[in-house]
């Protein structure tokens, strides 16, 4: 059977299967599906889902794929927005056995994969960290030679330590100074935290990022505000702005 | 209250591109008409949704691609897009 | 063969739909957030630097500045408004200046007349409009909203308001009218929206009836 091509042809949507749910924090949940005919993807890649009702109302998002291309199922990351259409429904309502219309793989700008190289930084704010998460994972199941030769650097800015997704892995798969992830709080951190507390400025990247000689791949995920902040902090600090790829999340979910 | 829609880029417009031209476009690099800056087509900004899509230049917020889907057709506006140039 | 669509376990759409049905127009849901579309970036013109002009075809205009307008009698319009991607919202409140009473102004400043008109924008949006879907008390030039000045995402300093259209018809940010002799398809309209967008009769595409 001709698999097809992941970057040329119309892409169809496909009813995946929901094979597992897992909750990430109060908001996020993750859901692994089981996409018919799935060609593989890579990491920063995201699908379309696609929810039609009875009564014919269609509604549409884009989720970034969390998983790594290695893992059986296509997972995916999403944060609850209270007043959003879909993404309560994802979160709230979805679950084990339930069909899910998909779309994708679908980028092709937004994505870092080993051959790429590195160092590799990463600048993650809020659920922005879902596609970083997947590049992350993907260089975790490197071998240890093409490991060794991309050294990782994660900047991860979330309200409070409980809106942190992943706190756990992110913990075990730190292990600097080959991979170091670096974490700020913005709104709220245990009292017994001595690390940043405040939005990424221009200082904490200085002190956080490589210098622009070692020609790091940046990929900058979250908000627009927050990307556009970041990346030009990142121009400003002598970071060719073709080495600087963004992604925007919308506020609406 | 509710924030000011913001913008997104070109990443998510990737789905819709997809089916316009049958290849993967996010990582083609666009001129822009308006001011000859060349970037990837991701890192346009992204406008106009739910009635569109309309890609514009972040130089210079000239509209490099325009698409819109009724049940009919599918309508793509090229007027601002200098040149278009697709990775293998 | 059209292929059956699949629906999702439970899923539907967030605002009750078809609540006062004879109020809303056929394919419309109410809603009571106000959501924002905007093809471009939101423009930021100080009011120093606004002006609102009629032009006719053959160049004569009439110009206000933002203190010329601001002495123009006004009406507070409240209306229902009806978005082409299918949201209604009942009962917005407005103020502004009717475009009847523009229009008037600029009959008597030798402006000429036209049977068509095309709406023109800060950032470069443009929608097109038969006179008549402009006058008779039908559209004004807004720039308070709901008791306050138009917010800037929402169209500020003024937009055009004409609520019985699709409310892109409504432009935001706009400049002024030209009048023109025939039809001169707009933004959206040269996309593939429809040339008038009367929502009763839902005209949302090119080549609905």
């Amino acid at each position: 059977m001709a698999i097809p091509d992941a970057t040329a042809g119309r892409l169809e949507w496909r009813v995946a299967t929901v094979v597992d749910v897992r909750d990430e924090t109060p908001r996020a949940r993750t859901l692994v599906l089981d996409v018919p005919q799935w060609p593989g993807h890579r990491p920063g890649q995201h699908v379309d889902v696609r929810l039609v009702a009875e009564d014919g109302y269609q509604a549409q998002r884009s989720y970034s794929i969390a998983s790594p291309p290695e893992d059986r199922g296509v997972a995916l990351t999403v944060e609850r927005l209270d007043d959003g259409e879909v993404s309560p429904y994802l979160v709230g309502e979805l679950r084990r056995g339930d069909g899910l219309e998909i779309r994708g793989p679908i980028g092709g700008y937004f994505v870092w994969d080993v051959a790429l190289g590195g160092p590799l930084l990463l600048v993650a704010g809020g659920s922005g960290i879902v596609p970083l998460m997947a590049m992350l994972r993907r260089h975790a199941r490197a071998d240890a030679s093409a490991r060794a030769a991309v050294p990782v650097r994660l900047l991860y800015s979330a309200r409070t330590p409980a809106d942190v997704i992943y706190a756990a892995e992110l913990e075990r798969l730190a292990d600097p100074p080959a991979v170091e992830v670096v974490l700020t709080f913005t709104r709220e951190a245990p009292v017994t935290w001595t690390g940043y507390r405040r939005r990424i400025d221009r200082a904490m990247l200085e002190a956080v990022i490589w210098p622009p000689s070692a020609e790091p791949h940046a990929y900058v995920c979250g908000p627009t505000v927050f990307v556009e902040s970041v990346a030009s902090l990142l121009v400003e600090l002598g970071h060719a702005a073709s080495r600087v790829r963004t992604e925007r999340f919308g506020a609406t979910g | 209250m509710r924030a000011e829609k913001i913008h997104l880029d070109g990443n998510a417009a990737g789905g819709v591109l997809r089916d316009v031209f049958a290849h993967e476009m996010t990582a083609a690099l666009a001129t822009c008409g308006g001011c000859g800056a060349v970037g990837p087509v991701g890192a346009l900004l992204e406008y106009g949704q739910p009635m569109g899509i309309v890609l514009r230049c972040p130089t210079c917020d000239t509209a490099v691609l325009r698409i819109v889907r009724t049940p009919s057709l599918l309508r793509l506006d090229l007027s601002g897009l200098r040149l278009l140039t697709i990775p293998a | 063969m059209a292929q059956q669509p699949f629906i999702a376990r439970g899923f539907r759409a967030r605002s009750a739909r078809m609540v006062d049905a004879p109020r809303l127009p056929p394919g419309q849901y109410e809603t009571n957030d106000f959501p924002v579309l905007s093809a471009g970036p939101t423009p930021r013109t100080p009011l120093s630097k606004w002006d609102f002009t009629i032009r006719d075809a053959d160049g004569r205009s009439a110009r206000w500045s933002w203190d010329d307008f601001q002495a123009l009698p006004r009406d507070t319009p409240v209306v229902d408004i009806h978005c082409v991607t299918k949201w209604s919202k009942f009962g917005t409140k407005w103020e502004g200046v009717s475009v009847d009473t523009l229009l008037a102004a600029a009959a008597s400043q030798g402006v000429g007349a036209g049977a068509f008109v095309v709406a023109f924008c800060d950032g470069g949006y443009t929608t097109n409009l038969p006179m008549s879907d402009v006058t008779g008390g039908k559209a004004w030039v807004a720039f308070g909203y709901d008791g306050a000045a138009l917010p800037p995402e929402h169209g500020g300093p003024a937009r055009l308001l004409v609520p019985h259209l699709y409310f892109w018809k409504s432009a935001k940010w706009v400049r002024g009218l030209q009048l023109v002799p025939t039809d001169s398809p707009g933004f959206w309209e040269q996309l593939g929206y429809h040339n008038r967008g009367d929502p009763w009769r839902e005209q949302r595409y090119h080549g609905d009836p």
